[in-house]
């Protein structure tokens, strides 16, 4: 690893692929950083080595990423794997952790393309042993061929839910049940957005495919519930939930829970870029130009880090990203740079015709993310409770970091990745303001804990 | 709670967890090798002792901290098994307080 490159990608899902590619294709010295062991992201996640057979139930729109990956391959981009970006400042400098070594390199561009993760939604019984996310469920599938063995109840709400459901099937897995909370009036409120979603009508039939392939083989699939709980001593036991006005139960020894994903914004905020709050997608986003350039200049951010618009157009956004990279450092100008990119933008455009509809129709309902009981925990880590949150606001402290303070929520090792949208949900609640205004933590690094003894070995800032 | 579907020609290799030798296949992360083994914990959290097991499997939770090589708290979904790795189920904070900086401003 060279201590400088003209562009560093962090993450190698699509859009870090595509952005290093396109760079390097044109002789810019490149590396990309990513956590995992093999390029793809999570979405591709071992896409080289996986067997033919799990590759086969995971269905066509995994096997996209060999493409991608092999490009990637192919092209003169360094590739660092199992390496983690743990700051990033103003003046282009990232502190890396690689082989256990703590380290900084600098680069006159960085593109982030750090993808998305789950959103968390904290529920009575979440940190029991036998909850789990059902991106975890994926994931595990994916890389280790691991799947349920004792049956598993599925709930939430989106459609990565529905894609995990259609590959558990096929792989022999015992769905217990489908636990739908998506609230019927959001069928109408998605109405005026389905023209458009048509559209992409590849997305939509694909989503009743499943759903029917799924009632087929006889999974019961429960629409409209609601007051989902994990109960257990020690373990998940039981699920238990409202639907159709009535308190019901499961006996399950795994419950995967998915609410939708979220940008991994950890970066770009101790980065210190601007961020924004985006209420269709119920999120925290950074604030981006069309090519992706933050509000720090050439720092870039493409990709599902940027705001959710799916594996594909994830791969468009990263191409634009190396484009805008190459005309910034002279490569290319930016006549080149445009015509260059019309057909990524106009595709980029067309994927984006679904989200619209997506996002209204797995809206999710205020008294999920922000009437967590008192005592459910909401900080993993510190064991924080809602109940103590509230407490804290009452007691007036009156934003995000405030709270965070004076309750610890957020400061264990984590670091709020996981409570950060539930307390601002939470103290907005119990203040009658918006989200917007309770705020996120500010983000510091390192975003990932560092030993001491890593810290010893870092030369001073600025000297690497 | 979960089983490995059987696979064609994963190579095999040995590792330790807590005390007992295992096997697993090469590549696939700590998290995943131990999951399919259905411990009840992998850690027990430092304020109430209550027993965890990994989360997200995507790294950003940290609930599967892990003693991995003596060394504590590494996330075990983000570190790969290597043949003789010795793993272990994280007490508390862990034999040696090794988190520092991030978050505690
Ligand atoms: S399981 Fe979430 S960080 Fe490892």
């Amino acid at each position: 690893m060279n201590n400088h490159y003209q562009l560093l990608v962090i993450g190698g899902g699509p859009a870090g692929l595509a952005a290093a590619t396109t760079a390097a294709e044109r002789g810019v010295t490149c590396a990309l950083l990513d956590e995992q062991p093999t390029p793809g992201g999570q979405i591709y996640r071992a896409i080289e080595a996986i067997p033919e057979q799990r590759a086969k139930l995971l269905g066509p729109e995994y096997l996209r990423g060999r493409k991608l990956v092999n490009e990637f391959r192919q092209s003169a981009a360094e590739y660092f794997p199992e390496t983690q970006v743990w700051s990033i400042d103003k003046e282009h400098q990232a502190g890396l952790l690689h082989n256990h070594q703590a380290h900084f390199i600098t680069a006159d561009q960085i593109i982030i393309a750090s993808g998305a993760m789950e959103r968390p939604v904290p529920f009575p019984g979440w940190t029991l042993p036998g909850v789990m996310q059902a991106g975890a469920g994926q994931i595990l599938f994916k890389s280790a061929g691991i799947v349920p063995d004792n049956g598993v109840v599925l709930a939430g709400s989106g459609p990565l839910l529905l894609l995990l459901a259609w590959q558990y099937l096929h792989a022999g897995v015992e769905i217990r049940v489908l636990l739908d909370v998506t609230p019927f009036a959001n069928h109408l409120q998605a109405l005026p957005e389905l023209p458009r979603a048509l559209l992409a009508y590849r997305y939509l039939s694909k989503g009743i495919a499943y759903q029917l392939e799924l009632k087929r083989a006889g999974i019961p699939i429960m629409f409209g519930v609601s007051d989902l709980t994990a109960e257990g001593n020690e373990r998940l036991q039981r699920v238990r939930f409202s639907h159709a006005g009535k308190r019901k139960s499961i006996v399950s020894e795994l419950l995967l829970t998915h609410f939708g994903v979220i940008p991994h914004i950890w970066l770009t905020q101790a980065a210190g870029c601007k961020h924004r709050w985006d209420n269709s997608q119920q999120c925290w986003r950074p604030e981006l130009d069309d090519w992706g350039n933050t509000d720090i200049e050439g720092i870039l951010v493409a990709g599902d880090g940027a705001g959710i618009y799916g594996a594909r157009a994830a791969e468009h956004a990263g191409r634009l990203a190396g484009l805008q990279v190459l005309s910034a450092l002279n490569v290319i100008s930016r006549q080149e740079r445009d015509q260059l990119s019309r057909k990524d933008r106009k595709r980029l455009h067309e994927e984006r015709h679904i989200r619209p509809f997506l996002e209204a129709y797995f809206h999710l309902p205020d008294n999920l993310l922000a009437t967590p009981g008192n005592d459910t925990i909401v900080c993993r880590c510190e064991e924080v409770t809602a109940g103590q949150i509230r407490e804290a606001v009452a007691a007036g402290h009156e934003n995000s970091n405030q709270v965070k303070f004076f309750t610890r929520c957020g400061m264990g090792p984590c670091q709020g990745r996981q409570c950060a949208n539930a307390v601002a949900h939470i103290v907005a609640d119990a203040r009658g303001k918006s989200v917007a205004e309770t705020g996120l933590f500010r983000g510091r690094p390192p975003v990932s804990p560092l030993t001491l003894g890593q810290l010893a070995q870092l030369p001073k800032k600025g000297t690497a | 709670m979960f089983k490995q579907l059987p696979a064609d020609e994963t190579e095999i290799i040995g590792i330790v967890f807590n005390g007992k030798a295992l096997q697993a296949p090469k590549g696939i992360s700590v998290a995943a090798a131990i999951l399919s083994r259905n411990p009840d914990h992998t850690r027990t959290t430092p304020v109430t002792g209550s027993k965890r097991l990994p989360f997200c499997m995507m790294g950003v939770c940290y609930e599967c901290l892990m003693v991995i090589d003596g060394q504590a708290n590494r996330r075990a979904c983000a570190t790969y098994v290597e043949e003789g790795m010795r793993i272990e189920t994280q007490l508390g904070v862990g034999p040696a307080l090794a988190l520092e900086g991030g978050g505690s401003e």
